[in-house]
C-alpha cells in the first residue's frame, strides 16, 4: 500500500541533489540526517580528546561530543599539519560514552569522511580547524549515508555546504581563541541574509542567488519556510555561559564548545554551566547563578591581534 | 486548551510547529511555573541524559511526576519515550516512572543504523510514516498498558496507558498530524 508521501521541509531539499550521481540518498535519508541535528537542538556539543573527557562532557549534559586529537587552542599553538583522528581514539570515545559522537575530516578529504563512516561516527564534521585537503573543493556529502555538519561565515556558504549535502550548518567563529566575536559577526551576517531573502519578492531571488553564489532552489526554500533549512548551531570563541547565552539569544539553535571547557581552570563545573546557560539562555537569574564561581576562563587570544592568514575561518569558503 | 512542550533541550521546535498547525495553543515549559498554564505536556526527542539532568536541575522531574499522578495528559517521544518509562535496561539516565514499561536506549544502534517505516496506527487503514533516529526499544509493557501501534518485527512502537502516551519514533518530524490530533483528543477528554 502506497503510503501518505506529504513533503515535509527536509525532503524537499533532497530534490537539489545531484542527479547524475546515482549513489545520492532518498527523501528519506536525508530526513534522518536532518533529523538527528534537530535531536541536537537547544544543546551543547563539546571537543573531547579522550575517553574520559568524553565522559565528563556525557556527565555534564552535552548533547554530542566532538572526537578530536587536539583542540583548536592546541592546533593553533603546535602548528603543522592538523588532520583526522586516529580511528583507535574515536573507537574508544564511541565505547565510552551513550550520546551521539562526531569527528572532524579535513576539507575536501573524502577518505578521511569514508573512515569514519566505516568507524559508526554519528556525524562528521568537514572542518576549517584541520588543515584543508583540497583548496577547491569539499567532499561531495550525498554519497554518505554518515549526516554531516560544515561551517559557513554567511548564508551563501551555507547553502553552498548544504548544496553538497550538509545536513547541519555551524556559523564558523575563530575556533581556539576564546574570543566570540568572530561567531557574533557570523551568526548576525548569516540572520540578517536570511531576513533579506526572506522579504524578496520572487522576481529577486535568482539575481540574489548569483550575489550569495547560492543554488537558486535553496533561496525558494528559504522564502517559504522563513528561516534555514537545517538546523545552525554556533561555533568557535565561546567560553562562558554567557557566550553560550549571546549565542542563543541571536537566534541559534545550539552551541559547540571547543577549547573553552577543557582549556579552562575547572572543566566540569564550567561544562555543566555552559549546558545550563544555552537552556534557560533569556533567563537572566539563572544566568547569574550559573556563572559564579566556575573557575578560570581559557585564556584566550584577542581576535585583532591574529594576521588574516592565521585565521581558520577564511578557510574553505 | 495549552499544549506545553517541555523546551529544555531536543526537537522542541518541531513539536511546537505541529500544534501551531492544528491551532492548538502552545507553550514553551522551563521552568516550574510554566506548567501551571498547561493542559497537557509533551516530552520531545532529544538526548535523554541532557534532558534528565536539566529536569533534575531545573526540580521539573517532581513537578512532572505529580501532575501525571493527578491525571495530566502526558506524550513521551524517543528520548521523551525514556524519560517516561518506569524502567530503562541501561539503569542511566533515572526516568521519571509514568509508564509501567521498561525501555533500551540506542536500541538499534547508531545514527548509520536509524531508520524509516511504515506503521499501522490506532488500526488507520492510511500507514504512519514513523522516523526511528537512534530510538530506543520498548522491550516489556506492563498490564495496563496498551499497544496502539507495532512495527514490523512487532515490537510495540506506540503505547498508552490511561494519560500518559509514548511513542519510539518521531511523528513530529513528518507533516502527518494524526499522533498529535490523538494527543489533543486525549487531552481534551482527560480536562
Amino acid at each position: 500500500m502506497a503510503t501518505s508521501k506529504q513533503k515535509t521541509d527536509l525532503e524537499n531539499l533532497a530534490n537539489i541533489k545531484d542527479i547524475n550521481n546515482s549513489k545520492a540518498p532518498d527523501a528519506g535519508s536525508w530526513r534522518l540526517k536532518g533529523g538527528l541535528a534537530q535531536m541536537l537542538r537547544g544543546g551543547v556539543i563539546m571537543d573531547v580528546v579522550n575517553a574520559e573527557e568524553a565522559k565528563i562532557a556525557e556527565g555534564s549534559g552535552a548533547v554530542a561530543v566532538m572526537a578530536l586529537e587536539r583542540v583548536p587552542a592546541d592546533i593553533r599553538k603546535d602548528g603543522g599539519v592538523a588532520r583526522m583522528s586516529d580511528p583507535k581514539m574515536i573507537k574508544d570515545i564511541i565505547k565510552s560514552v551513550s550520546i551521539p559522537v562526531m569527528a572532524k575530516c579535513r576539507i575536501g578529504h573524502l577518505a578521511e569522511a569514508q573512515i569514519l563512516q566505516e568507524l559508526g561516527v554519528d556525524y562528521a564534521d568537514e572542518s576549517e580547524v584541520l588543515t584543508p585537503a583540497d583548496n577547491n573543493f569539499h567532499i561531495n556529502k550525498w554519497d554518505f549515508e554518515m549526516p554531516f555538519v560544515c561551517g559557513a561565515t554567511d548564508l551563501g556558504e551555507a547553502l553552498r555546504r548544504i548544496g553538497e549535502g550538509s545536513a547541519m550548518i555551524r556559523t564558523k567563529g575563530e575556533a581556539g581563541t576564546g574570543d566570540v566575536v568572530q561567531a557574533v559577526y557570523h551568526a548576525r551576517t548569516v540572520f540578517s541574509q536570511l531576513k533579506k531573502v526572506v522579504s524578496m519578492s520572487n522576481e529577486e531571488l535568482m539575481t540574489e542567488a548569483k550575489n550569495l553564489g547560492a543554488p537558486y532552489e535553496l533561496l525558494i526554500e528559504i522564502k517559504r519556510l522563513g528561516r534555514l533549512p537545517v538546523v545552525n548551531f554556533a561555533a568557535g570563541g565561546i567560553a562562558t555561559p554567557a557566550d553560550a547565552a549571546l549565542m542563543m539569544q541571536i537566534g541559534v539553535d545550539g552551541v559547540f564548545v571547543g577549547s573553552g571547557i577543557f582549556k579552562s581552570g575547572d572543566s566540569k563545573k564550567r561544562a555543566k554551566a555552559i549546558v545550563e546557560a544555552t537552556t534557560h539562555y533569556d533567563n537572566p537569574d539563572i544566568l547569574a547563578k550559573v556563572s559564579e564561581d566556575i573557575g578560570e576562563p581559557m585564556v584566550g587570544i584577542n581576535i585583532s591581534s591574529l594576521p588574516s592568514q592565521e585565521r581558520l575561518e577564511n578557510r574553505g569558503v | 486548551m495549552k499544549i506545553g512542550v517541555l523546551a529544555l533541550q531536543g526537537d522542541f521546535y518541531e513539536h511546537l510547529s505541529c500544534f501551531k498547525k492544528l491551532n492548538v495553543d502552545t507553550f514553551e515549559v522551563r521552568s516550574k511555573s510554566d506548567i501551571e498554564s498547561i493542559n497537557g505536556l509533551v516530552i520531545p526527542g532529544g538526548e535523554s541524559t541532557t534532558i534528565s539532568k536539566l529536569l533534575k536541575s531545573t526540580k521539573l522531574d517532581a513537578l512532572i511526576t505529580d501532575k501525571s499522578s493527578k491525571g495530566m495528559p502526558i506524550w513521551g517521544t524517543c528520548a521523551g519515550l525514556i524519560m517516561i518509562s518506569k524502567n530503562i535496561t541501561e539503569g542511566d539516565p533515572k526516568p521519571l516512572g509514568l509508564l509501567d514499561i521498561t525501555t533500551s536506549r540506542n536500541y538499534y544502534g547508531r545514527q548509520i543504523d536509524s531508520f524509516i517505516e511504515n506503521i499501522q496506527f490506532n488500526s488507520d487503514e492510511k500507514f504512519f510514516e514513523a522516523v526511528f533516529i537512534r530510538a530506543p526499544a520498548i522491550i516489556k509493557l506492563g498490564r495496563n498498558v496498551k499497544t496502539i501501534a507495532r512495527s514490523s518485527d512487532n515490537t510495540p512502537v506506540a503505547v498508552r496507558q490511561n494519560n500518559i502516551l509514548g511513542t519510539s519514533f518521531h511523528p513530529e518530524l513528518t507533516s502527518d498530524l494524526r499522533i498529535h490530533k490523538y494527543f489533543i483528543e486525549m487531552v481534551d477528554i482527560i480536562n
